[in-house]
């Protein structure tokens, strides 16, 4: 196997379009297919993000994908997950509206979408294209976003097996809706690109958990994309969980509409992988909503996690409330970079960003890069970034009343990540990231 | 219970003390005196364990065992406590919490069983009224926002919980007003009896008046270069420390 350069990979995923295309009956007139298309006219104009890319610089996704990948090897259709090995990564003690997607594509048996809380509706994407014809004219891929880019056009180009959710409107749903994307990568290298919209209509509530797990030894690649329309009056929160496998690149990018007096609340958590890419992008659109955006990085091994958020101030009297703090032993790396954009007519914008990091080796590394971009002038901003090792007065000080030395680090770590896990409201799926955090301490 | 023999120190190649001998017997109260830059912390530090500083040459030896072969948290499981003149802040860690997890660290050390949920709050509840100190503050993260007094309060409240066999106060009258200097001197002297042992390090004689000592060593240069009992803090406190140094003949 030798290794692939970026034209390389950009001729590849091209052709696997023309054989992805030829693989669609019935489709060439449609509205759908007109979006794939115009989506890979728009990634063949620079291909791949690489290393020049000012986004890219220190997550070259080309290179590592061109070094891990195997195209010789590649199948997406060959796999045999049950459902016992899939319910040993579900959330333990979770009641939720269970998706289980399979190499990006959504597995009916696996899932348990039979019966759903009244105002909610799930769809394959494919399908709903065509029965919410007028939803999906209205946001799909329709919305201008910063931060979208390459990944997201290829993305869009291959869309197929995710799921369209619609939460009808003053509709409150407790139960949580769970995807559980699995690459099955046990017989072979696999590329998945799931691609979900979310609708939640006027005054409704309702959380989505995003969870993804590579099998096997094999490599994967995951580019995954969720649009979320969050409508007027709306409370909906949104978790993403990557403990992958060593094997797995991913990219995915959570790109939010947000409008009027609503409040979004993201957590992003991330333990493992070989190369992880989150870009969560959030446009405000109405005045008087707030976001609120959590993240923790617990990393070791040779693991890489980026965090690329952006924050756009459109409109005035927002809030938005960013924190992300990273933990990295080994050889891991963590790259945050958080923008914020504050509009001309944004006045009266409060928007706080931190992000914290603590190393505790010597060949970890951390590149940080906080973002402000202001245009209006009655507003409230700040932004941060702090990089240091554990403190060792407080670890002193904790040894001074008995504790030992592990437990004291740990006892420390934790507290450092609290304020971010405090932001899980689901109690099994915190439960479930603190005992993870509790292996790994 | 404690003893201390020739004990010479260092920071980063800086000698500190410089041959320090020093007796503790149980129920005994020491206090060890002496001016700024003396040495009296580091004494305090290098008791406790601190690995900022390195041992040169000397022995200590406590109950019996060599001191200076266990870590910092060994050190607090045979019942050695520092009151740290600049207590820490922890975030995200609250004073409950630290405590019971120190405590039973502790209590698995000398081979018995955890606390249950009960029987921890009630001796919480017993040690509050101790340094009259409130739930609120307890069920805050360790000292973050705490003032001063509520600190050094916090100090001797975990020192009531963990019931050490010698206490080290570090400078703990620093920076207390009045009244927050009687709750802790009350608190201290109400937790001594004739199993335990206090060092009272300290640069004036007032705390002294609540704490009484055995013994009052004047720590110079990092020396003690006189040993008295009370009525030696009586004097430094009219004199002042120049006469030590004097007698001491480096003046």
């Amino acid at each position: 196997m030798s290794k692939l350069i970026k034209e390389d990979i950009d001729k590849f995923f091209i052709g696997q379009f023309e054989a992805f295309e030829n693989s669609l009956n019935g489709e060439s007139k449609k509205p759908l297919h007109a979006k794939r298309k115009q989506a890979i006219e728009n990634f063949k104009s620079d291909g791949f993000p690489h290393a020049k890319n000012e986004e890219y610089k220190y997550s070259n996704i080309a290179k590592t994908f061109g070094k891990l990948f195997n195209v010789e090897n590649l199948s997406d259709d060959n796999f045999s997950l049950s459902l016992d090995e899939a319910t040993r990564y579900f959330i333990p003690e979770l009641d939720a509206i269970r998706l289980v997607f399979v190499n990006g594509v959504l597995d009916n048996k696996l899932s348990d979408i039979d019966t759903l809380p009244k105002g909610v509706h799930i769809q394959v994407i494919k399908t709903a294209a065509d029965d919410y014809a007028e939803d999906f004219e209205k946001h799909f891929n329709t919305h201008e976003i910063e931060g979208a880019d390459n990944f997201s056009e290829l993305n869009t180009a291959f869309t197929k097996g995710g799921v369209f959710v619609k939460i009808d409107a003053n509709a409150v749903v407790e139960t949580p809706i769970a995807c559980y994307y699995f690459n099955d990568a046990k017989n072979s290298d696999v590329i998945s690109q799931p691609r979900n919209l979310v609708i939640a209509e006027k005054n409704s509530q309702a959380s989505l958990i995003e969870s993804y797990v590579t099998l096997g030894e094999n490599t994967s690649f995951t580019n995954a994309v969720t649009e979320i329309v969050v409508k007027d009056d709306c409370v909906f929160n949104y978790y993403k969980y990557q403990n992958e496998s060593n094997q797995a690149i991913q990219v995915g990018a959570t790109m939010v509409h947000q409008l009027g007096k609503s409040v979004f609340n993201g957590v992003t958590l991330s333990l493992n992988g070989a190369m992880l890419r989150n870009n969560l992008n959030i446009a405000i659109h109405k005045e008087h909503s707030e976001t609120n955006m959590y993240g923790l990085y617990l990393l070791d091994g040779k693991t890489h996690v980026d965090n690329h958020t952006v924050v756009d101030h459109k409109v005035p009297n927002c809030e938005s409330n960013e924190m992300y703090k990273g933990i990295l032993d080994g050889q891991s790396r963590g790259v945050f970079n958080g923008k914020i954009f504050v509009r001309q007519d944004a006045q009266k914008t409060n928007a706080f960003q931190s992000n914290r990091n603590v190393v505790l080796s010597d060949d970890a590394e951390v590149d940080t890069k906080p973002q402000l971009e202001i245009w209006a002038d009655d507003v409230q901003c700040s932004h941060g970034a702090t990089v240091g090792q554990l403190d060792l007065d407080q670890l002193f000080y904790l040894r001074a009343r008995g504790i030992d030395k592990q437990t004291a680090k740990s006892m420390l770590l934790n507290a450092f990540a609290s304020d971010v896990l405090s932001n899980i409201k689901i109690e099994a799926f915190r439960t479930l990231i603190e005992n993870k955090i509790n292996e790994r301490l | 219970m404690l003893s201390i023999k020739d004990l010479h120190a260092s920071i980063e190649g800086k000698e500190i003390l410089k041959g320090i001998n020093l007796e503790v017997k149980p129920g005994e109260v020491h206090a060890i005196m002496g001016p700024n830059g003396s040495g009296k912390s580091t004494l305090a530090s290098v008791l406790a364990g601190r690995e900022d500083f390195t041992v040169d040459s000397g022995e200590i030896t406590f109950k019996g065992n060599d001191l200076l072969e266990l870590e910092a948290d060994e050190r607090a499981k045979e019942g050695v406590f520092l009151a740290f003149q600049y207590p820490i802040e922890i975030p995200g860690v609250t004073t409950t919490n630290f405590m019971k997890t120190a405590l039973n660290k502790i209590r698995e050390h000398k081979g018995l069983e955890p606390l249950d949920a009960v029987s921890f709050l009630s001796r919480m509840k017993e040690k509050m009224k101790l340094v009259e100190i409130d739930q609120t503050l307890l069920s805050r993260s360790l000292n973050e926002g705490f003032s001063g007094g509520e600190k050094k309060r916090n100090e001797i409240f975990q020192m009531a919980m963990l019931e050490p066999t010698l206490s080290i106060l570090d400078e703990t009258d620093s920076g207390l007003d009045i009244d927050a200097l009687r709750i802790v001197a009350n608190g201290v002297n109400k937790l001594k009896n004739e199993d335990n042992a206090t060092i009272v390090v300290t640069h004036y004689q007032r705390l002294l008046d609540y704490i009484v000592p055995d013994f009052v060593h004047v720590l110079f240069d990092g020396k003690i270069v006189k040993t008295g009992g009370k009525e030696l803090a009586h004097k430094l406190e009219e004199k002042g420390y120049d006469w030590i140094k004097e007698e001491a003949g480096v003046a």
